[in-house]
């Protein structure tokens, strides 16, 4: 997970402009322009020249600049990790959903969906209550995991293949569902910081909870 | 009960395991690039692996309408005749001034009939025209209509011959490349003299360039020189992606 964060963010650097669509570049305006690298609006570029008659049409224009670029490493090693996250992931699911996993401790009960806004207000006013030593969660704890495992990650899964021309040829309805290749990229990205803000307040969680026991349930998985 | 039901799930997951192990290994690539080591370049195969044994052979890029072209920017090499490689940057520029009239495309190695082919003997053949969508591994996307003859053509115009593993392409800036023969005859894979219904812009790969689209852009390379027919795989030495910290395969 770490590994796909930095290589991704590395990645993200090299263009740092998001779009909705097929299509974004430099020559065509984006949703958004982070100030993240030297490739920030960097302005090295030939006279645009326009491919047809008309002055409105699409044009080119050659790019004199030279851009900040790790991605001969970085999207290998990006993909090398989502080879190891998407196998052991899929185990994970398929693991969970056969051993009910899912059901028994991410599926709020309707009596628990109650009381929702008591424990927003005092999750919120960091009111943490103290660890209980493995599952049962809380009712915020398992929509969170609820959402983290059956949204954002199989989001951040399926908008990183619609990024892959092959896979895309093979599959084509992900850049349908998507609405195109930039819009993937922009989602992933989304989806990318939702993941890490899950993943800050977790362990924020894991030391307002009570850490040291919390860590001996994690790593050695005794209770109470 | 519950032990039965266990059961027949394992016995219908190790079933649909075992069909799907056979049906990899029967796709699954007979040859992988090297990867010299490098736990990346071990990525990058098993990737290409994958690819291979899950996605359609003649599956075909996405195409687009004429109405969907945009604006696209030129990288890279923007005019190989300023470039400081004596002899190709010269060739090059007198090439360049005499409007390409002298250019020649050799095709050699494993083939029948090796020669060279003219713009004029390309335009000739049989011709695809295709909106396609650039992807950058940058991260940007443009969508251009390219035109030019399908590689598979020009390759049986010189007679391929049966040992023939791997496409291997030299420019005119000085870049080595390949392809497997799968994406070298697939039919979206041109030798493209036009673009935009123009000729091939300088900065975009003029006189000719290759079109892969089933992989990211660097893989379409410009300013086509030289095409040699191999049976082995030819990493380009220091004049190749592998080499230069690039992966080979970039259907992703």
């Amino acid at each position: 997970m770490l590994v796909l964060a930095v290589s991704g963010y590395l990645i993200l650097m090299v263009h740092p402009r998001l779009y909705w669509g097929e299509v974004g570049n430099d020559l065509t305006p984006a949703l958004v322009e982070l100030p993240i690298s030297r490739n920030h609006q960097h302005g090295g570029w030939t006279k645009p020249a326009p491919f047809f008659a008309g002055a409105r049409g699409p044009v080119s224009a050659g790019r004199t600049f030279d851009i900040f670029n790790q991605n001969g490493w970085g999207r290998s090693l990006h993909f090398l990790a989502a080879w190891f996250l998407a196998l052991t992931g899929l185990v994970y699911v398929v693991a969970g959903l056969f051993a009910g996993h899912f059901r028994s401790h991410f599926w709020p009960r309707a009596r628990e969906l109650r009381g929702l806004g008591r424990e927003l207000r005092d999750h919120l006013r960091l009111r943490i209550p103290a660890a209980t030593g493995g599952p049962r969660y809380g009712l915020l704890q398992k929509l969170s995991y609820a959402i983290v495992v059956f949204v954002a990650a199989p989001l951040i899964v399926l908008t990183g293949l619609t990024m892959a021309p092959a896979v895309t040829a093979g599959l084509p309805f992900l850049l349908t569902i998507f609405g195109g290749y930039q819009s993937a990229r922009t989602l992933h990205f989304l989806a990318f910081v939702a993941l890490v803000l899950f993943a800050v307040v977790h362990v924020l969680m894991v030391i307002l909870s009570g850490f040291k026991r919390q860590i001996r349930g994690i790593t050695l998985g005794e209770s109470q | 009960m519950t032990n039965k039901l266990i059961t027949r799930r394992t016995a219908l997951i190790s079933g649909l395991a075992a069909l799907g192990g056979v049906t990899l290994a029967r796709a699954w690539p007979k040859e992988l690039p090297p990867s010299y080591g490098n736990l990346l370049r071990m990525g990058d195969n098993l990737t290409y692996a994958a690819h291979r044994a899950l996605i359609p052979e003649r599956a075909l890029a996405k195409e687009y309408g004429v109405a969907d072209i945009t604006s696209m920017p030129a990288t890279g090499t923007l005019d190989p005749g300023t470039l400081n490689y004596p002899g190709l940057s010269e060739t090059y520029r007198r090439l360049h001034h005499g409007g390409f009239a002298d250019w020649r495309l050799s095709v050699e190695g494993l083939v029948a009939r090796p020669g060279s082919f003219s713009l004029d003997e390309l335009k000739r053949m049989p011709s695809r025209t295709q909106v396609t969508r650039h992807t950058c591994e940058e991260g940007w996307t443009a969508i251009a209509q390219w035109t030019g003859v399908p590689l598979s053509r020009v390759l049986d115009a010189a007679g391929i011959q049966p040992r023939a593993r791997y496409v291997v392409f030299y420019s005119y800036d000085d870049w080595v490349d390949c392809l497997d023969l799968l994406d070298a005859l697939h039919p979206q894979t041109l030798v493209a003299y036009g673009m935009n219904g123009r000729d091939l812009p300088l900065a975009h790969g003029a006189p000719a360039r290759l079109r892969v689209e089933r992989q990211i852009g660097y893989k379409s390379m410009k300013y086509l020189q030289r095409i040699v027919v191999a049976d082995t795989f030819d990493d380009g030495g220091t004049k190749g992606s592998i080499r230069n910290g690039w992966a080979w395969y970039t259907g992703i």
